[in-house]
């Protein structure tokens, strides 16, 4: 698939009510097009709840129902089980598409648990996290998927802990389809979708979702923070299917050689969040703590890509 | 069939013809969950059943389900209720069909799982409707008559059964189930004011203004009003077709004549009326006026049966902290310059404190012998060398 064959519906429609440079809207318009008009939509408390346009109008178009905090996993389960009741009675012809929008705090903080429970049931939908890494809604207030040493409205010298990973706590329970996502690379994100809206089961995609305001660029830089966090390894995009994972895109081309590791000060350079990390022209120890760090994940994934591919080869040869 | 209520209540869900059901165990509600879970393990029951991690999250699911156009079905209790209290403010605001039992159970702490209303009251202000009632048979004939209230286009919102922990959920008594064809011909299929539609896609539940908000709640207190005939109907129409009636929004009993009244709710309302028997025997004309809705409130049906009465007495199992009795302030205000008869209150059976009889009729006599000077009264607290040593101990503090 490239981008020139995405369908031309857009169900994403003109006159929402987000920010410039919005990365959740961009999101949206990609799933929509790849899930097709086919989609009930549940939208949790979020950004999504605001950007959609107040009553009495919408920028979504399709059937959405706008749900509480803490309820992305178990409204999923609610709307997949109905969904196969109807199915099982012959009302419903085709299975509709039953996708959750939810930010990283009704995700990472508040709706972990219906999440959890939604996953270890295998409720069939498709769970999206479009992950600004804060409350952008409420203000930019931390969540638990702020990372290291982010300025948030109430970590003002930066953040003290390094974030959680809720698509690797996914992978552990063991999902038929768990992947992440990046909105500089739209086919790799249109084609999970695609793949997840063919899988049973309750499917995890993440989307890192760099806000401007929130983040603090210019709003016409979405795609390419969305870009730099991928080339720098901040950003990990993978996809773990049948008990596998397979890093896809810029992470693939940098783990295989093909691309360099771009060094993560000019990630951390680009958005106001990490000044702090920059006074007087000097470098924040901070800066060098994230730097080993993407080093150390990413020595063990070349290793690990070398490894299976000399046993792949041993095996061939065997 | 003679079973204990938290099963007949699952048999008269299953006759309902129920699609999806939620829900997360609590005791006193437990039997519920699992009586329904067997009758589709043995495919006696043809529905989805979601065994969510918590109560919040049964709602949420409850929601879904609904939105999508099916008939919904969740049981609880105490903290469980407590625990869902943001979705049930959801899934009124959304205007959803659906019903719950609630076994009614005290909060804590400390920890308690015996009969109280305090639950249910205090989710009072939801937009729930709610329904009480005092025995096996009524439990069964609700559950199926709030499916209809609920699912009624003048209605459209979600209906809470509740009824009392243990004394109902965990006794065994007689109750008759109706036949399938008999509940198929009271209950229509599942009728909503809206779903998620493929054909018609619309989005529910969004960011409203105050330009458009009050316009919202007041349709939900008009509900609230419509609900009231729909409910009598509801309970007309089952008496019509099945045969059994146990009131609309209130059943009087021996009110005819009184000139003094009980009026309560649940279990306790079924113990009144030995003691309304028993001071009928003394000489005293007493009666009884069992509230079974308690919202939508039956202001005009108390204000009907109580303004030419000499007394009332209003028997609370539940306390507004800070205030008093709910269902003795909600009684007053519905006489509220309509009568001048004098209304008292007694706070009694918290917790699963048992209330004699004896104790209604004393209670009674001291209101018709014009000796009560207090307006509100806990008759069945008795203090005892702990309670005293907890209170001394509070008294130290700081």
């Amino acid at each position: 698939m490239r981008l020139r064959d995405f369908p031309e519906e857009e169900l994403f429609l003109k006159g929402s009510a987000a920010c410039a440079g919005c990365p959740g809207s961009m999101a949206l318009r990609v799933a929509f097009k790849a899930l097709g008009r086919n989609t009930l939509l549940v939208v949790i408390a979020s950004c999504t709840s605001v950007l959609q346009s107040p009553f009495p109008y919408s920028a979504l178009g399709v059937p959405v129902l706008n749900m509480a905090f803490a309820t992305g996993g178990a409204t999923g389960a609610g709307v997949a089980a109905a969904v196969d009741y109807l199915v099982k009675k012959g009302a419903l012809q085709e299975r509709p598409n039953v996708l959750v929008w939810a930010g990283d705090g009704g995700t990472y903080d508040i709706g972990i648990q219906a999440l959890s429970g939604a996953a270890e049931r295998g409720d069939d939908f498709i769970y999206v996290c479009y992950n600004n890494e804060a409350y952008s809604n409420t203000g930019t207030q931390r969540s638990g998927a702020t990372p290291y040493a982010a300025w948030t409205s109430n970590t003002i010298t930066g953040k003290r802990e390094w974030r959680k990973d809720v698509a690797q706590i996914m992978v552990a329970h063991d999902l038929p389809y768990v992947a992440t996502a990046s909105l500089a690379y739209p086919t790799d994100f249109f084609n999970k979708m695609r793949k997840a809206a063919s899988i049973r089961g309750t499917k995890y995609i993440e989307m890192l979702a760099p806000c401007p305001p929130g983040w603090k660029f210019p709003s016409d830089s979405t795609v390419k923070v969305s870009r730099l966090a991928v080339q720098t390894g901040v950003w990990l995009l993978f996809e773990h299917e049948d008990g596998r994972t397979n890093y896809t895109a810029g992470t693939r081309r940098i783990i295989e050689g093909q691309a360099e590791l771009v060094p993560v000060v000019e990630y951390l350079r680009a958005q106001g969040r990490f000044r702090h990390l920059f006074r007087d022209g000097e470098e924040d120890e901070r800066v060098r703590e994230y730097q080993e760090r993407i080093d150390r994940v990413f020595d063990n994934l070349r290793f690990a890509s070398r490894l299976r591919e000399r046993l792949m080869d041993l095996e061939i040869r065997g | 069939m003679v079973d204990i209520a938290n099963h007949i209540a699952a048999h008269a869900v299953k006759l309902a013809r129920v699609a999806v059901v939620s829900a997360y165990p609590i005791t006193p509600q437990t039997q519920v969950i699992e009586e329904i879970s067997a009758l589709i393990e043995a495919g006696e029951m043809d529905c989805e059943y979601i065994p969510v991690e918590s109560e919040h999250s049964a709602m949420a699911a409850l929601i879904g389900a609904a939105a999508v156009g099916v008939r919904a079905f969740s049981a609880t209790s105490a903290h469980g209720l407590a625990y869902m209290h943001e979705l049930l403010h959801w899934a009124a605001g959304i205007r959803l069909p659906m019903v719950m039992v609630n076994v009614n159970r005290a909060m804590g702490p400390g920890w308690n799982i015996w009969c109280d209303h305090q639950d249910a009251i205090s989710q009072r202000d939801t937009g729930w409707i709610q329904l009480y009632c005092a025995g096996h048979q009524e439990i069964a004939d609700t559950v199926i008559q709030a499916f209809r209230i609920s699912e009624d286009p003048r209605v459209i919102l979600p209906v809470m059964v509740n009824y009392d922990a243990f004394v109902l959920s965990h006794s065994y008594m007689q109750a008759d189930l109706p036949g399938q064809e008999e509940v198929d011909r009271f209950l229509p299929p599942f009728r909503s004011a809206w779903r998620l539609d493929l054909d018609n896609p619309l989005t529910h539940g969004s960011v409203i203004y105050p330009n458009d908000y009050e316009e919202v709640r007041l349709s939900m207190q008009q509900a609230h009003e419509r609900a009231r005939e729909v409910i009598a109907e509801a309970a007309e129409e089952y008496r019509r077709i099945i045969g059994r009636f146990h009131g609309a929004l209130v059943e009087a009993y021996r009110m005819e004549d009184a000139e003094y009244a009980l009026v309560a709710m649940g279990s306790l309302a079924a113990e009144a009326r030995v003691a309304v028997d028993a001071l009928r025997e003394e000489g005293l004309a007493a009666g009884l006026v069992r509230v079974r809705s308690y919202r939508p409130f039956p202001g005009e049906e108390l204000a009907g049966l109580l303004d030419v009465l000499k007394g009332v007495l209003v028997i609370d199992r539940d306390i507004s902290f800070g205030m008093e009795g709910a269902l003795y302030s909600d009684t007053k205000a519905a006489l509220y310059g309509k009568s001048q008869v004098p209304v008292f209150n007694a706070i009694t059976g918290l917790g699963g404190r048992d209330v004699p009889y004896t104790v209604m009729m004393e209670e009674m006599r001291r209101v018709a012998e014009g000796k009560r000077r207090e307006a509100v009264s806990w008759p069945t607290i008795r203090f005892n060398d702990h309670h005293r040593a907890s209170r001394e101990g509070m008294s130290r503090c700081g």
